[in-house]
């Protein structure tokens, strides 16, 4: 057996383990956002959206429909992998890969598929729910899944960053308490930048969250704010830049090893 | 090729404690070597860094030839590594949990499965696979972490405290099957503070100490530089006076059923029974008062220190 096949099953067991831990626990991992999401949809979709009226042109549950599904995704993907990774720190279980012959490329591969499985899942899971209070079709199938994987993977690596520099159950929770939150609700979910004084329109293009939002609803909707190719391009830019980050976190060692 | 090859390791930790300061140490391929220190003597900081769990200041590490900087992955493939504190997911089950640690290593799933059956049950976990770690007991955590770390056929197996709060029963068993693992060509590196433990089962020692290597020599030799050694004698018959012994041993009588007798190397203790029971004495049954490691462990640490004041 080569090294490469070696690699290989440890890839496929640390991914399997991570899929696992949130499959196993559905109800606190899976379920939570989607009963969240649906009573978004209910009361901001339903009871309040109906007074509001369009929003670029279309009903303002359809309008924030992509956006609520990101969110879910989000939260979810970096949620998984902070947990996990900080959690594989505090009980020392994370000596159990840093000990065997894996390429520190391998174990974040493994940390990535359980936290895009879970962001994938919690999105399929939260779009099920949407049809039962809106009917739409996709715009673009494959541009709504490869956003909804390139988002997942990119909170993932922000929450292996996270779980690296956590020493405490509380700095898991801050950077989604005090970060995540204000640029996701921030990030155009219940409006169009179009409706902020120019200012503040100016201002929302430095958040990230805002393009993943944009090209999200582009495959569903097809409407944006934001060029689609511009949204692509920030979304992979951040991706390389955090993946390299987190592999030399991992090279060297910072929160796991003395 | 030595299984373990240390050279000038140094670590200084973040806060300025030298841990350890410049160690050498060679570790023969099949050898069963005790590495004793008191606490914080910086036998855990060695085996975190030849484990790769710490980073070594400086210095050099090679598994088998392989260069733990250069040749990591290699390096590792040759190790098993039991630690002293519990470090496996308490949530997971027994079997998966050997499982896994067989597919961090590249093992294929029916080699694992197969090894995992073999292991647990030698160490008499088969029953307890399906249940979490959690629910195991603390005997059955250290045999779990035993069956972890061999499920690869680790060439070198480190074995930090490994039977810690065990009892003596268990802690038999576990001596037997370490030393059948030793016996089919695995190098081991056990670190104890049951010295009986470590003088039963290990070949070498080595004795770390303030960051240094005070001593590394074979049991035997080690063991053979004892001056004397303590007994303590109970006899049949009640006494009030010290019996008459000549010869340099050195006697005290502790109550009137018991002596405690210094014997010199240079005596045997053949003489002094002949003695004893040329007195019209019987014995009725005797002990080492200490542990004959014990005693001399204490005497180079405390030698050590006294050294290290003046």
């Amino acid at each position: 057996m080569n090294q490469l096949q070696k690699y290989w099953i440890a890839y496929i067991t640390i991914a399997r383990k991570e899929v696992l831990r949130f499959s196993r626990i559905w109800v606190q991992t899976i379920v939570p956002p989607v009963i969240t999401v649906a009573l978004y949809f209910l009361i901001f979709g339903n009871l309040i959206g109906g007074r509001i009226g369009k929003m670029d042109g279309m009903n303002y549950i359809d309008f924030i429909m992509p956006g609520l599904i990101m969110m879910s995704i989000i939260t979810s993907s970096y949620a998984n992998v902070v947990s996990s990774f900080y959690g594989a720190k505090f009980s020392r279980h994370i000596e159990e890969m840093l000990v065997s012959p894996i390429p520190n490329v391998v174990i974040l591969l493994g940390f990535l598929t359980g936290g895009i499985a879970r962001g994938l899942s919690v999105g399929i899971a939260v779009t099920i729910v949407a049809m039962f209070f809106t009917s739409f079709s996709i715009h673009s199938p494959l541009l709504v899944f490869s956003v909804a994987l390139l988002t997942a993977l990119l909170f993932s690596l922000a929450g292996l960053i996270n779980g690296v520099y956590a020493t405490s159950f509380d700095d898991v929770s801050i950077i989604p308490t005090f970060v995540l939150t204000p640029l996701t609700y921030l990030g155009g979910i219940f409006y169009s930048i179009q409706l902020l004084p120019e200012f503040w329109q100016n201002a929302s293009l430095i958040n990230p969250i805002l393009y993943m939002i944009n090209s999200f609803r582009f495959g569903f909707l097809g409407v944006s704010d934001i060029d689609l190719t511009v949204a692509l391009s920030i979304i992979t830019l951040f991706i390389v830049v955090l993946f390299t980050a987190c592999l030399s976190l991992l090279n060297r060692g910072i929160g796991i090893r003395s | 090729m030595y299984a373990l090859e240390i050279n000038q390791l140094r670590k200084t930790y973040k806060n300025g404690f030298e841990a350890l300061k410049g160690i050498d140490l060679k570790v023969n391929k099949g050898d069963f070597i005790a590495l004793l220190g008191p606490n914080g003597a910086g036998k855990s900081t060695c085996i975190g860094i030849i484990s790769s769990l710490i980073n070594k200041s400086s210095g050099q590490v090679k598994i088998f030839g392989h260069d733990l900087e250069s040749e990591l992955i290699q390096a590792k493939s040759k190790i098993g590594m039991v630690p002293q504190e519990f470090n496996f997911n308490i949530f997971e089950p027994v079997g998966e949990i050997i499982a896994n640690q067989g597919g961090y290593y590249g093992v294929p799933s029916t080699e694992v499965k197969k090894q995992s059956e073999y292991f647990l049950k030698e160490l008499g976990l088969w029953d307890k696979r399906f249940l979490q770690a959690r629910d195991l007991s603390g005997g059955m955590k250290r045999r779990l972490m035993i069956a972890r770390a061999l499920i690869h056929k680790p060439e070198l197996l480190i074995l930090d405290e490994p039977t810690a709060g065990v009892d003596i029963e268990l802690r038999r068993s576990m001596w037997k099957f370490m030393r059948d693992i030793n016996d089919q060509g695995t190098t081991i590196i056990l670190t104890t503070h049951y010295l009986e433990e470590a003088e039963q089962m290990c070949r070498n020692i080595a004795i770390i100490d303030q960051g240094n290597i005070i001593k590394n020599t074979s049991m035997k030799s080690l063991l053979s530089t004892l001056n004397s050694e303590t007994f303590i004698l109970y006899l049949r018959q009640t006494i009030t006076d010290l019996p008459p012994i000549k010869g340099s041993f050195s006697l005290r009588l502790i109550d009137e059923h018991t002596l405690e007798a210094d014997i010199p190397k240079d005596q045997t203790m053949n003489d002094l029974i002949l003695q004893i029971h040329g007195m019209g004495l019987e014995i009725e049954s005797m002990r080492n008062k200490v542990n004959r490691l014990e005693e001399l462990f204490v005497s180079l640490i405390t030698n050590k220190d006294s050294q290290d004041k003046n």
